[in-house]
C-alpha cells in the first residue's frame, strides 16, 4: 500500500467505467437476458396470476443470480489478455485493491442497472407493488455481493481455458446465502412483514465481502498470473 | 568506480523451472545504473520467463534470490492498452502506474512516438505498430529507473526502432538500467551487455 494507492484505484475505476460505457451493449445484454426470462416465466407457469405472484421473489433472485454468474466469469479476461493484469501486478500497488476498482465498476454497470430496471420486471412477474422498494434495496446489496463473489471466482479461473463450468462450481455454493436472504426479504415484504432483518444480514454479507474479497481476489490473480 | 556502485538489480543463483521443465539455472548477474542488457537465446530458451521472474510476476518455480528495486517498468507482449480508449485516456490511467499523467506530458510523449495525429482515436482503430507505440510511449513518462522490456522492437518500423534505441540509450545515460529481450542486434555498439541464455540452460 503506497500513499497514492487510493488515487490510483480511483483512476482505474474511471478507466473501467469508461470502457464499460463504450461497450454498452454488454450492459444491455444482461438486461435483455433478464427480460426474456421474465417474459417466459408467466407463459410457462400459466394464467393463474396468484401462483406467479407467490413465485415472483424466487424467480427474480434466481434469474439475478444466474445472470450475475454468466457475466462475472469474464470479469478479468479482457484485462488478462491485454496485459493490464500483469501491469497491475508490477505497479507496486496492492493487486487486490486495484482489482476492486474493476469489480466495483462492473457492479455499477451490471448491478445498479438491474436495480433501476427491477420495478418493471417485478410488475411483469405480478409482484406485490408494496414489495418493490424492498426488492430494489435488497438488489443493491445483493448484486454487490454477487459481484464480489464473482470477482473471487473470476480471479481464480481467469487463466483457465473453459473456466465457466469451474466458475459455476466455485460460485454457486457461495451465492446461496444471497439467494436465501434476498428471497426471504422480498417474500416477507410481499405479505406485509418487516424485512429489515434479512436486509441487515445481506448488508453484513456485503460488508464482509468488501473487506475480504480484495484479499481473495489479489491472491487469486497472483496465482492466475503464474504462467 | 563501477565497483562501488550498488547494483539496481542483482540475481544470485537464480534458477527457473516452468511446469516440469527446468529452463535456466545458475544465473548470477549484477545490473548497475547506466547498463543496458539484452537477453538473447533461441525461442523457448526462457527469455520471457526470466524477465517475468525478475519483475516478480512468477514466483513458483523460481529459486535463488532476486534483489529488485521497489518500482520498475515492465512491458510484456501485451502492454495493457485498452482498444476502446484513446491513447491519451489509456496512458493517463495506465494500470502499470509509475508514470507522469499530466495531460501535457502525455501529449508530449505521444508526439515523441509519432502519434500526435491519433490522440482522439480509439486505439483499436490504429495499426498494430501504432498500438505498440502507445504502449512504448510509457517509456517517455516513466519514473522508474529499471526497465524490463520483452521484445520491444516487435512490429515497430525502422524509424521507430531508431527512436526506441535512442530512448533506451538516453535512459541509461541518465542513470537508469534496461533489460530487454530481442532477436535483433541493435545499434548499441559497445554499450550493450548480452546475456546468452543458452549458456545457462538447465540440464
Amino acid at each position: 500500500m503506497r500513499p497514492d494507492s487510493l488515487g490510483f484505484c480511483r483512476q482505474l475505476f474511471v478507466r473501467h467505467l469508461r470502457c464499460g460505457v463504450r461497450r454498452v451493449e454488454e450492459v444491455f445484454n444482461s438486461l435483455v437476458f433478464f427480460l426474456m426470462v421474465v417474459t417466459l416465466f408467466p407463459l410457462g407457469i400459466g394464467p393463474d396470476s396468484n401462483t406467479l405472484r407467490e413465485l415472483s421473489p424466487g424467480i427474480f433472485w434466481v434469474v439475478a443470480l444466474l445472470s450475475a454468474l454468466s457475466v462475472s466469469g469474464r470479469l478479468f479476461s479482457a484485462d488478462f489478455e491485454d496485459g493490464s493484469l500483469e501491469q497491475l501486478a508490477v505497479s507496486g500497488h496492492p493487486l487486490g485493491l486495484c482489482a476492486m476498482a474493476e469489480v466495483l465498476a462492473h457492479w455499477v454497470l451490471s448491478g445498479l442497472t438491474l436495480v433501476v430496471a427491477a420495478p418493471v420486471f417485478a410488475l411483469m412477474l405480478n409482484m406485490v407493488p408494496a414489495a418493490i422498494p424492498t426488492l430494489m434495496l435488497s438488489l443493491v446489496l445483493g448484486t454487490l455481493c454477487l459481484s464480489l463473489l464473482g470477482g473471487i471466482g473470476a480471479a481464480l479461473t481467469v487463466g483457465v481455458r473453459r473456466g465457466a463450468l469451474l466458475l459455476s462450481l466455485v460460485m454457486i455454493p457461495l451465492t446461496v446465502p444471497v439467494l436465501i436472504f434476498g428471497t426471504s426479504a422480498v417474500g416477507e415484504a410481499a405479505i406485509g412483514y418487516d424485512p429489515s432483518r434479512w436486509i441487515a444480514l445481506m448488508g453484513a454479507f456485503a460488508a464482509m465481502g468488501l473487506l475480504l474479497a480484495p484479499l481473495a481476489i489479489g491472491a487469486g490473480l497472483r496465482i492466475s498470473l503464474e504462467q | 568506480m563501477t565497483g562501488v556502485e550498488t547494483p539496481l538489480l542483482s540475481l544470485r543463483e537464480v534458477a527457473v523451472t516452468r511446469g516440469y521443465r527446468a529452463l535456466l539455472a545458475g544465473i548470477n548477474l549484477d545490473i548497475k545504473p547506466g547498463e543496458l542488457w539484452q537477453l538473447t537465446g533461441p525461442n523457448g530458451s526462457g527469455k520471457t520467463s526470466l524477465l517475468r521472474a525478475i519483475a516478480g510476476l512468477i514466483r513458483v518455480g523460481v529459486s535463488g534470490t532476486i534483489d529488485r528495486p521497489e518500482t520498475l517498468l515492465f512491458q510484456g507482449h501485451a502492454p495493457g492498452i485498452k482498444g476502446l480508449l484513446t491513447p491519451l485516456e489509456n496512458l493517463q490511467s495506465h494500470p502499470g502506474g509509475l508514470i507522469e499523467v499530466e495531460s501535457d506530458r502525455v501529449r508530449e510523449a505521444l508526439a515523441a512516438v509519432g502519434l500526435l495525429r491519433c490522440l482522439d482515436t480509439p486505439v483499436m482503430r490504429l495499426s498494430a505498430g501504432q498500438q505498440r507505440r502507445v504502449g512504448l510511449a510509457r517509456l517517455w513518462l516513466s519514473r522508474s529507473s529499471l526497465w524490463l522490456l520483452d521484445e520491444p522492437f516487435t512490429a515497430i518500423d525502422r524509424q521507430g526502432t531508431t527512436l526506441l534505441e535512442d530512448k533506451l540509450r538516453s535512459h541509461c545515460e541518465r542513470g537508469g538500467a534496461v533489460v530487454f529481450t530481442s532477436h535483433q542486434d541493435g545499434k548499441f555498439g559497445a554499450n550493450l551487455n548480452q546475456l546468452e541464455l543458452a549458456d545457462y540452460a538447465a540440464r
